[in-house]
Order: structure tokens, then sequence, then C-alpha cells
């Protein structure tokens, strides 16, 4: 183990450190304003990805549907939510947006020549496909049940996760895919050459870090999703709707997905069911954040990037069984240094 | 509401039911969703090209999605055998998968045709494993023949990366005997899940211990990323893969970095350079031709071995039909000893010469080495 290796698994740490981070993030933030689990937020990652990649290789892409989908899903609920009220009710905004935009999407992927519009259109395109992914999420499955019990909340997040993991498999196939990298350029900075999608990652890890920072400080919208969060009854007495901020933290969430998406597809083979076990180490980061801490909770999934890239160096075989197990020891000292007693609802 | 999403991935598992004017019932099983899903969609697509007919008599498949999960495959089997009385069962697609249901195929005494890759469901031969046919080629056919290439080019050590699951394991015993018998050196053996984001730390360990080769060991498209981040890692050694990386994906995603890779699998994916007096060329372009017809893609060789379990039944049902009535149990028995006595059968992955010892019964001649050159699978010369 020489000072070659050790600054190559620590870049390696750092870049899927910092997709982690994001994630964990956007776990975060849709569990303090909505108590919602967010288990599908994997599946925002693996969509992009493999969205973006079946652009890329001509392949026909089949998301559009879903979306559309979803989208018509949606609008009729709503119309049955306002038919039912006889008119006291007003119609809803947001769902005939996200309609027109699903509509559109789906059009443009079956007319556009996908893999020749280049790589920055493909990515717009991508974000436009999956990120009303997200709301329409919230419409379809949680908005109705959105003050149930957060037990039952995880389980329907649970449910909606199986359920998109199926559907992936039949939009993208069994077989993995990947996209072309940004730039081949490659930096050396002494015994180590860094990867200029590694710079990539990092960049915008730390923009979109800063971006939410800004959005939740100085922000009219950012500060009202900050307050359903501390306080939701308090929050909807003086006039914040939970339904506009479920969708919020929800269409954050899988814009930072498709984000992290797009930023990782160059470096790896995603397949349709890779979303999970990344999220699931974004949450355990966001787990060492007390599911509290935004800050604590990026530490903790640069953590886990480092503790995976040298575990797996040293015993590749019980990689994961490292990095979970080093959950132990932070939840008990989590629980020891909390003795507050958590107040469920 | 969530019915939506999930009738659409319950179709996946449909069944494909053919009419029912049959008199031979055959069961299949495969596991086209979860995780093994790359190895069981092009098994199950295979189905409706399966032999419809063998000696006089129409032959019925009833087609079953196990989801990856093995006590999913052993319900299959029990639905099978129990309720639709099938003659035979090809499937199920993965190992353990097939360990789980050997005894359930025994005990009711119901021939099982298993496209799966270790040859621990059929070796060492016990009573149950009796019932058990092989329509691949086993790990060590392949390892020999890769081992005896690096023989051959002068390797001395090499490195191994491998999938931490049965596929890999099995690879890791095989090759590892194989190659110490011949004086190669396995300097170290890295493992990683098909999920993995990165594989640098297993690169790096590899490069670092500096091997001759490596062998790559993984099903499917997880065979690419060791080999492009070896690649990135500056390591320009020779690359073997297994006949898991034989399928259209590898090239699409390796692109130029696999240039040069070697591996050993069967003729299917270098049809054009192979002389048309073998006998399994012309099989193996009809199936490939009739399966591009109907789904519009290449199949991957995991298909194959299911089309070539359909030929084999083909081939000694009428045998069978002497005997007895299809849909009993001495139809059945006939039907596991005609299996046995399989000679020199042409199928598209080989020639099989089945055995009471042997009940794989493939030869050197289903294997190809075959290299990548200029983006396109290459017959090594």
């Amino acid at each position: 183990m020489n000072m070659q290796i050790v600054m190559l698994l620590g870049q390696d740490g750092v870049t899927n450190g910092a997709v982690y981070a994001l994630l964990a993030l956007s776990i975060m933030l849709v569990f303090s304003v909505t108590r919602i689990l967010l288990i599908p937020q994997g599946e925002f990652v693996a969509f992009a990805a493999l969205t973006m990649a079946a652009m890329q290789s001509g392949r026909a892409v089949q998301l559009g549907w879903l979306v559309f989908a979803l989208a018509v899903v949606a609008t009729l609920m709503d119309a049955a939510k306002v038919w039912r009220s006889k008119g006291r009710e007003p119609w809803p905004h947001g769902t005939l947006g996200l309609l027109a935009v699903a509509a559109l999407a789906l059009v443009l992927t079956k007319v556009l020549p996908l893999d020749r519009i280049g790589m920055f259109a493909q990515a717009l395109l991508t974000i436009a496909l999956v990120v009303p992914l997200g709301p329409l999420l919230y419409r379809v499955f949680f908005q109705a049940i959105a003050a149930a019990h957060s037990l039952v909340l995880l389980i329907v997040s649970i449910a909606v996760h199986v359920a998109l993991v199926g559907t992936g498999l039949l939009m993208f196939g069994p077989e993995g895919g990947k996209t072309e990298p940004f730039s081949d350029a490659f930096f050396e900075i002494g015994p180590a050459m860094i990867a200029s999608q590694t710079l990539w990652v990092i960049a915008a890890t730390l923009a979109l870090m800063g971006g939410l920072w800004v959005f939740f400080g100085k922000t009219l919208y950012g500060r009202a999703l900050q307050a359903t969060a501390v306080n939701r009854l308090g929050a909807e007495l003086v006039g914040i709707s939970p339904d506009l901020a479920g969708r919020a933290s929800f269409t954050l969430a899988a814009a930072i997905g498709v984000l992290s998406g797009i930023l990782i597809a160059p470096i790896t083979t995603i397949y349709y069911d890779s979303g999970f076990i990344i999220s699931l180490k974004g949450f355990v980061g966001a787990i060492i954040g007390g599911l509290t801490s935004f800050p604590v909770a990026a530490l903790g999934a640069l953590f886990i990037g480092q503790a995976e890239a040298f575990s797996t160096f040293w015993a590749s075989s019980y990689k994961e069984v490292i990095v979970f197990t080093l959950l132990l020891p932070v939840l008990v000292w989590r629980s020891l240094a909390h003795t507050r007693v958590e107040d469920e609802e | 509401m969530i019915a939506k999403p999930l009738a659409l991935s319950l179709l996946l598992g449909a069944l494909a039911v053919v009419p029912a004017a049959a008199q031979v019932k055959i069961g299949v099983v495969t596991s086209s969703s979860g995780p093994i899903a790359l190895v069981g969609i092009p098994q199950k697509n295979s189905v409706a090209l399966l032999p419809k007919s063998a000696g006089g008599q129409s032959i019925e498949y009833i087609a079953l999605d196990d989801a990856s999960d093995p006590t999913a495959t052993v319900t299959a089997f029990k639905k099978l055998i129990s309720e639709e009385k099938v003659d035979a069962i090809i499937g199920p697609s993965g190992t353990p998968n097939a360990m789980g249901v050997i005894n359930f195929a025994a005990e009711s005494g119901t021939p099982m045709l298993a496209p799966v890759g270790s040859a621990a469901i059929i070796l060492p031969m016990t009573e149950p494993k009796k019932w058990v046919f092989k329509t691949t080629q086993n790990d060590g056919l392949v390892a020999d023949k890769l081992i005896e290439h690096m023989v051959k080019t002068g390797i001395k050590t090499v490195g191994f990366i491998g999938t931490a699951d049965p596929y890999g394991d099995n690879w890791l015993k095989v090759f590892t005997e194989g190659a110490t018998a011949k004086g190669i050196k396995v300097v170290t053996a890295e493992r990683f899940q098909r999920q993995d984001t990165s594989l640098t730390a297993q690169g790096l360990k590899v490069t670092a211990s500096r091997p001759d080769a490596v062998l790559i060991a993984a099903p499917g498209s997880s065979s690419v990323l060791p080999e492009t981040t070896l690649f990135d890692q500056g390591y320009r050694g020779k690359i073997y893969q297994t006949h898991g990386a034989a399928l259209p994906d590898f090239l699409k995603l390796g692109g130029k970095k696999v240039e040069g890779t070697i591996l050993a699998a069967s003729l299917m994916l270098v049809l054009d350079d192979i002389p048309d007096t073998n006998v399994s060329k012309k099989l193996a372009v009809d199936y490939v031709a009739a399966y591009e017809k109907a789904y519009g893609t290449k199949p991957a060789t995991f298909g194959a071995n299911v089309y070539d379990a359909g030929l084999m039944l083909q081939s000694v049902i009428p045998v069978a039909l002497k005997t007895a009535k299809p849909g009993t149990p001495e139809f059945r028995a006939a039907l596991r000893t005609a299996l046995e006595g399989v000679k020199e059968l042409a199928g598209t992955q080989g020639v099989y010469n089945l055995s009471p010892e042997d009940h794989s019964g493939f030869d050197q001649r289903g294997l190809e080495l075959i290299t990548v050159s200029g983006g396109q699978w290459k017959l090594l010369k």
C-alpha cells in the first residue's frame, strides 16, 4: 500500500461519498418535511442514468410513458376531488403543468434523434423526463395519506420502490447502462491521476449544496419548507399548504437524484435495480446525521464513501458487511448522546 | 393506486400458455425478473421458438417465472409437477434455484433439464441427480480452454476478479484447480457485487500484484466494469473473460476498452467465422435468425441453452413414446433413460454425448476461443 494507492482510493471514496451525500441530503429533506422515508430515492438515480444511456445508445426511451401515465392518473385524482367537493374546492395548481411537461417530454423522446442531439440536450431531456416523477409519486401515492402514521408511509414507500424496480426492468431491460464521460481529461496531482469526471462530481455536489443552503435560508419557498419541517401544524396554521410542501420536497429530491444519476452514469454501469443500494448508503449517511443535521449527514456520507473504498481494497468479499457494520457503533453513540425521548408524531 | 405500475411489472411474469390440444407437456421455469433476469429473459423468450412437435405428438410448453427466488422455484416446480402433470421440466435459470429443486424432481420422477452454469447440479452423481440434466458447458471445460491458451502464450501469474455469487465462487474454484495443475499461479482473487458503482479498489489490488493476465468471471454486463476499470488504471496485460461475458452488451458497454479480450464461448458469437462443416452452425444461425425476427435483438447464449434443452427433448420423445404414453410416470422414466442415451446430438451450443455418468455431455467442440477486434467478436486464430 503506497501513496499512489492511498490517493486513488481516496479519490474513489470522495467521488462515491459525494453522491451518497447528495442522496443523504434529499432523503433527510423529504423525511423532515413529510415524515416519509423516501426508499424510491435510488430509482431517480437509476432511471436518470439508464434514460441517458438509452438515449446515447439509440434505444427507445420508454420512461416517458410511465411519467405520462402517472400524470394522467394524478389529473384524474384532482378532477375527482374537485367534482366530489361540488366546486367548493378550487382546481389544484401544479398537476396540469406536470401533465403538460410529461406530455411534452414524451413527444420529444419520440420525435428527436436522441443519439445525435448532444450530451447537454440529452441531460436536459433526462431532467424533464425524470424530475416530474417526484411530485407525481407524491400526488398519486402519498398526498391522500400524508397525515397517516409514519409506519404506514414507510410501507407505502417500500411498495412504491418495489413497483418502480419492477417497472424499471420492463422499461430498461436487465442489462446495465453506461454513458459517455463529460470529458476524457485526466489531471496529474502528485503521484495520482485525477479523472475529470471526479472533479465534475465534486463540483456539482458543492454547487448543489450551496444552492440548497441559499434556497432554504433566503427564499420564501425554502423557508416555507423549513417551517413545515420544524412544525407541520404550525406551518399549516400560518398558511403553508402541506400538499405544496410535500410536492416541493419530492421535486427537489427527484432533481437531486436525477443529477446524481447523470453524474455517476459515466463512471459506472448502472442497472435497473442499482438505485436501492446507492440510496441505502446515502441513508446510512443520513442516519449518522440523525435525520436532522445536514452537515453531519454530508460528512457521514463522505465517511461511508471512504470506508467503502478502503474496506474493498483490504477485503473485497466483505465490503458491504464492513460498511453496514460501521452503522452499529454510530447508532450506539447516537442513542447514548441523545437521551431525549423522541416523540412520535 | 399502486395497481398500475404493479400490474405493469406483473405483466413481465405473465405466463406464455400455448393451446391446450397438446399431448406432451413440458414445464419451463425461468428467472425472467429479479436479480438474474438478464439470464432469464432470453430464456423465457426462447420458449416460443422451441420445437412444436416430436414423434407425431404436439408439445405444449407451460412457462413460469420464479423472479430469481429459489423458494418461488420450488413452488413453480410443485405446481408444474402436481397440477400440470408435466412430462419434463426445462429450467430453472440459476444454480441456487436448481440446487433447491433437485429432490422434488427426483421424488416425482420428472426429468429436469437445467440451463445453469455450475456443474454442482450434476456432479458428483447421486440418486436424485440422476433426474437432472445440464445443457450448458461445465465451467471446468471452459476454464480448461482458457488455461490451455494461457499455457501456450507463456502466462505464469493470473489475477482473478469475480462476482461474489455462486458464479464467481465456482469459477474461482475450478480455475484455481486447473491453473495450479498447469503451473499457473493465481496471485490475487478479488470479489465484487453486480451493483457496485466502483471497482477502483479491486482493480488497484490486482494491478499492484502485477499478474501476466487477469481473468474476470462475472455473468452478463457486470463483466464490463472490472475490465474498463483495469484499462483506466493503466493495466495493459492480457484480459480473459468467461462465457458469462458472451453477449452483445459487453461490446456496447465496453467499447474501445475491451479490445483484445479473450474468452471461450460457444460458436454463436462468431457464426460468420465458423466453417459450414460445423454441425452446430446451421442450427445456431436458424435460432439467432428466429430470435431476432421475434424480438429484434440478438439472443444471449443463455437463451440458446434453453433452446438446446428443447432440441434434446425433441430427439428423445419419439424413443420414450415407444414404451409409454405421455402423462404417465413410465413415460417420464423412459424420457430419463432415453436422455442418458443421447449420442452425437447437434445443438446450437455444440454436440451432446450423454451417458449415465455425464449428464452434460459437452466436449471441446462446443467451445471456441474468441477475441474482441475492431468492436466485433472474432474467432481467435
